[in-house]
């Protein structure tokens, strides 16, 4: 292959003046004046959130109002900087839910030593924890750092699923004993 | 009321002279306290970021649209930044030499304001005869006056680096005096030029800026001497220490050049002598190439008396808007040079252009007689 030897063209007299890459700067300056500018003056507006952000971990409740989390802990468990503290507890007999196995006591995410890895997200067999859209997290103490079950349900809302897994257990449950096996 | 308009603009008793003095520093003072706000604005502007907007005083801040227009401009930011550094700790670093580190920012300053005593900035004609409107009728010397007085503003920065006592500033303001030396020949040869063709001998008025204004209501200057133009705007970009040529403050490689150890308003200080210098710098650019004045090449004086006197002033400030507007466009566009390149520069391309532009124009004027 024939090897091709390029000019090196040496500096021109008017580039050697610098004068006309300075107007062409001046140029690209002026056209980047006149653009309108992407500053999100942030506080007032804010950016929005894609989808898939994960952003601080949230509980969710099913569309009949009912806390999914049945605080089996894995997520605990899982959790490498162990910011979850799950205090497990009965629900009573009376109660609509009865069906469901446990509930949790106390629901504590310590968002100091959270990383937002996403793990018990990953973890929940009830898909009942999430990294929602929430980016900001901010508090004066270290005990408002730390997100209780109340604040966890009110930042996470309603996960509108449809699966109602327990209710069917419990529906499969009675047509079976209904039929008496 | 139209008598003591007259006798503020012209007459030469103590006190109307003091009141134009003091009305010129107030000017200069806030047109310099609003370039740093041009320059945060325009460099935001120009790197797709809003710049100042939300400093705002409550009382101001009440106006209907007028005080979110004012927020938005960062129009009290100027304001905001003169409180800070007036209030803000003077510390006295114990490592300088105390007297000339207090004395440095005070001669930095002191010319720039000094040179204002001989800029005219607009004509008055009254009962037939032509006033410069400015401190002082101006005087035949007024340009040497200028380009003497202007000159000392180094001494404040170089000054400043020695009795700074540290490396950096040092650095600083031995750049700063050297850069000074290397670019007021130029500046001196392009005036020259101008003077040359201004100033016939038979004409009797001399260095004066305003016979140089006068002269310029046909063609302005920069039509004529294209080169001369150039070369010295680019010694006062050099003269004033502004990008490219931003030799003696040098962040990147100086710290903060000869203000390292400066702060609190003896640094606003500093930074008020910077704006005050481009002020004078545009200011004689365009009196001596820009027509002053004077509308538009060619255009004959609109109005008479007050009105012609007022749009003239009208037009020369918005001449000095613009050229303030020239000087930051140009910092954010372009790196700062070198250090040996701005000595080439100066040494090797400025001077040699002025001198042959001169000698050039010295054949065209000696071969046509």
């Amino acid at each position: 292959m024939a090897i091709k030897v390029v000019e090196r063209r040496p500096l021109t007299l008017a580039e050697r003046t610098y004068l006309p890459q300075i107007l062409a700067g001046l140029k690209v300056t002026w056209d980047n004046m006149v653009r309108p500018s992407v500053t999100l003056q942030y506080p007032e507006e804010r950016p929005t959130i894609p989808k898939n952000y994960r952003g601080v971990p949230t509980l969710v409740m099913d569309t009949n109002g009912r806390e999914k989390c049945v605080s089996c802990q894995l997520c605990e468990f899982v959790c490498p900087p162990k910011a979850i503290r799950i205090t497990p507890g009965e629900i009573s007999e009376n109660a609509t839910n009865a069906h469901v196995e446990k509930a949790p006591k106390e629901f504590e995410i310590n968002m100091l030593r959270c990383i937002y890895c996403g793990l018990c997200q990953e973890v929940c067999p009830e898909e009942a924890i999430f990294l929602q859209s929430q980016y900001s997290m901010t508090g004066l103490t270290r005990e408002a750092m730390v997100n209780n079950k109340v604040k966890l349900y009110e930042l996470g809302g309603t996960l509108p699923d449809g699966h109602h897994k327990w209710d069917k257990k419990k529906e499969e449950a009675e047509r079976q004993a209904h039929e008496g096996h | 009321m139209e008598k003591l308009l007259t006798d503020f603009v012209l007459s030469p008793a103590w006190y109307f002279t003091a009141a134009r003095g003091v009305t010129l520093i107030l000017i200069v003072m806030t047109i310099a306290g609003y370039s740093v706000l041009l320059e945060r604005k325009a460099s935001a502007w120009i790197q797709g970021r809003i710049g100042p907007n939300r400093t705002m005083h409550p009382l101001i801040g009440w106006i209907p649209f007028l005080g979110t227009f004012l927020m938005k401009g960062g129009f009290i930011q100027p304001a905001a930044d003169g409180g800070k550094f007036l209030f803000k700790e003077d510390a006295l670093p114990g490592h300088v030499r105390k007297f000339y580190y207090v004395l440095a920012p005070i001669i930095a300053l002191a010319p720039a304001l000094a040179v204002l005593v001989m800029l005219p900035f607009g004509e008055f004609i009254h009962e037939g005869k032509q006033y410069a409107i400015s401190l002082t009728q101006g005087a035949d010397v007024g340009v040497l006056f200028m380009f003497a007085i202007s000159s000392l503003g180094v001494y404040g920065i170089a000054l400043a680096g020695w009795s700074a006592n540290s490396k950096f500033p040092f650095l600083g303001a031995v750049r700063g005096a050297a850069q000074l030396i290397s670019y007021e020949l130029a500046m001196g040869l392009s005036v020259l030029t101008v003077f040359l063709a201004t100033s016939a001998p038979s004409e009797d008025h001399g260095l004066s800026l305003v016979a140089m204004v006068n002269a310029q209501s046909g063609a302005w200057n920069i039509l004529y001497h294209p080169v001369a133009a150039l070369v010295f705007l680019i010694c006062v970009f050099a003269e004033t220490n502004r990008h490219p040529f931003d030799m003696p403050e040098s962040e990147t490689d100086l710290v903060g050049g000869f203000h390292t150890e400066y702060g609190a308003f003896k640094f606003g200080i500093f930074f008020v002598a910077e704006y005050s210098h481009m002020v004078i710098g545009s200011s004689l650019f365009i009196l001596m190439f820009l027509g002053g004045w004077h509308v538009l090449p060619w255009m004959p004086t609109v109005g008479s008396g007050w009105v012609a006197a007022l749009l003239g002033v009208a037009t020369f400030f918005l001449k000095l808007c613009f050229f303030l507007f020239f000087f930051v466009w140009v910092r954010w566009t372009i790196p700062r040079f070198r250090y040996d390149q701005v000595m080439r520069i100066g040494w090797r391309v400025l001077l040699p252009v002025a001198v042959l532009n001169l000698l050039a124009y010295f054949a065209w004027y000696a071969i046509r007689g």
